[in-house]
């Protein structure tokens, strides 16, 4: 009878880790970043119909970078736990907090325990507030780390090297234009340029209307991009 | 979170993700089915019981779109039970409902029509044709039918804009999810009779939507001043009935202060008679 090899703990999540992280830096990464108006969400994503953002609820959206199965599962998994929260109790009830943590359980519990592999995903709640102060912007990692971010988050392939660039050009009183157009240079870095047929734009406006989810159309990033 | 396995997904359908959680979305259905029907239909449909009631709503076409009305008033066999109830609601962007009948199972079902509706659109990435919605809110009353044969009956009105074929279109439906399309008026309630002869006599193609809600107007009053069960504008109060526009751009409701400058005009009529 032949025994199995003996493999530490350490190296099981070090062999998990290593392949949620190959099969996240492999897509096209994302950013979101608070505005006086409002919250930005600029994906990178040629497609116009598979979507990486969308709205999860009145206040808060969602977006996933990874594998478009798997973050999409966890968007209509977001979307019911919402409605449901909403319906038993009020909508004011329903919050990105709550959402952020259930999503942490079950990626924590997939990495962990009970998936034959990680998702390779990352994924974004974001609730617009009625000011920056109280915006939140919560980054799900692969194994179900949460980080609780600020100003902006950057999620997918080469997100640090996005990140650094952003750090140096954002500022908080940016228009819905000036964050869009910065975004995008961080996103692109110095040797590609992106128009708005690889982007995909969302916002989540703060004018106190109940459904504050609004998708930029091609146009509009176009215009911003000039 | 509700994580479902392929092939037991409930879809796009929030009255099953519901079951699928052991919530009953209609449960007084529920529990007449488990009974049998001790009622009659006939009983049911006459708002005598102890339950609060809704009556009048109407719905008509103008050019562009639709107008839909209805009074405030909810009864409880004789009583006024409720005097602000909004039995005309916006249920999406390009549409509205109207609920007549029992008050509760009524009012949930509004809910869970405006939230399957929002549910459908974020699940699917795209909201439900016009006709898709109408077909959901027939699937509904159906799923209300053991409740409605022991006597809380739900018979919606559904109107809105149709932006494939560019006007406005409206439906009612029967306790039983029957669902019809009419191509110009209609009225459900108690005062049906009523507000529905008045639609009957003034209503002409292509009115604007001013002499719309005017005619929506003098249907809900002259259904109030015969029909004990539907409220006329209470003016000492300042209530008014719930009137609203549905059009190319979306829903707008009419202020109650231009409902009251209407209502004067109607008033001032009627004593001139």
């Amino acid at each position: 009878m032949s025994m199995p090899f003996y493999v530490s703990p350490e190296q099981v999540m070090k062999d998990r880790a290593d392949y949620a992280r190959k099969g996240i830096a492999r897509g096209r990464a994302l950013i979101a970043m608070q505005t006086p108006t409002c919250i930005v969400i600029v994906a990178e994503n040629p497609s116009t119909t598979l979507r990486k953002v969308s709205e999860i609820y009145d206040r808060i959206a969602f977006a996933g970078v990874g594998k478009y199965n798997e973050f999409d599962q966890m968007r209509v998994a977001g979307v019911r736990a919402a409605e449901l929260r909403g319906y038993q109790f009020s909508r004011h009830d329903v919050d990105a907090r709550s959402l952020a943590n259930q999503y942490a359980q079950v990626l924590g519990d997939v990495f962990s325990a009970s998936g034959p592999k990680p998702l390779e995903i990352e994924l974004l709640v974001a609730e617009v507030g009625d000011s920056p102060d109280n915006d939140r912007l919560f980054h799900i990692l692969y194994d179900g780390t949460l980080l609780d971010e600020k100003r902006f988050c950057v999620l997918g392939g080469d997100a640090e090297g996005i990140a650094k660039r952003l750090d140096a050009s954002y500022r908080d009183n940016f228009d819905l234009a000036a964050a869009i157009r910065t975004a995008v240079a961080a996103l692109a870095g110095t040797e590609r340029t992106l128009s708005a047929d690889d982007l995909e734009v969302a916002t989540l406006v703060r004018n106190g209307r109940r459904r504050s989810f609004v998708r930029c159309a091609d146009a509009e990033v176009a215009a911003a991009l000039r | 979170m509700p994580r479902f396995a392929a092939g037991d997904d409930p879809g796009a359908s929030f009255p099953e993700l519901l079951r699928r959680m052991g919530i009953e979305p209609f449960p007084a259905a529920r529990e007449a089915l488990s009974q049998g029907g001790t009622r009659h239909l006939d009983n049911a449909l006459r708002p005598d019981g102890a339950l609060p009631h809704a009556t009048t709503c109407l719905a008509l076409t103008y050019a562009g779109g639709v107008v839909m009305a209805g009074d405030r008033r909810a009864t409880a066999g004789m009583t006024i039970s409720h005097r602000t109830m909004d039995k005309v609601v916006q249920a999406d962007d390009l549409s509205g409902v109207a609920i007549a009948g029992t008050a509760g199972p009524a009012m949930e079902m509004i809910k869970l029509f405006q939230l399957q509706l929002e549910y459908y659109e974020k699940v699917e990435g795209q909201a439900l044709s016009l006709e898709g919605k109408a077909n959901q809110l027939s699937m509904m009353v159906r799923g209300n039918l053991p409740a409605a044969m022991t006597g809380f009956v739900v018979v919606p009105l559904f109107a809105g804009f149709d932006p494939l074929v560019g006007r406005g279109r409206l439906w009612d439906f029967d306790a039983t999810g029957g669902r019809y399309e009419e191509r110009d008026f209609v009225a459900t309630g108690s005062g049906q009779v009523l507000a529905g002869t008045v639609l009957r006599v003034g209503w002409r193609s292509n009115l604007t939507r001013e002499q719309a809600i005017d005619l929506a107007a003098r249907a809900l009053w002259e259904a109030s001043d015969a029909d004990a069960a539907t409220g006329g504008p209470d003016v000492l109060r300042g209530i008014y009935p719930v009137v609203a526009s549905i059009d190319a751009n979306g829903w707008s409701r009419v202020p109650d202060d231009s409902l009251a400058s209407t209502y004067d005009t109607i008033m001032r009529e009627v004593r001139a008679r």
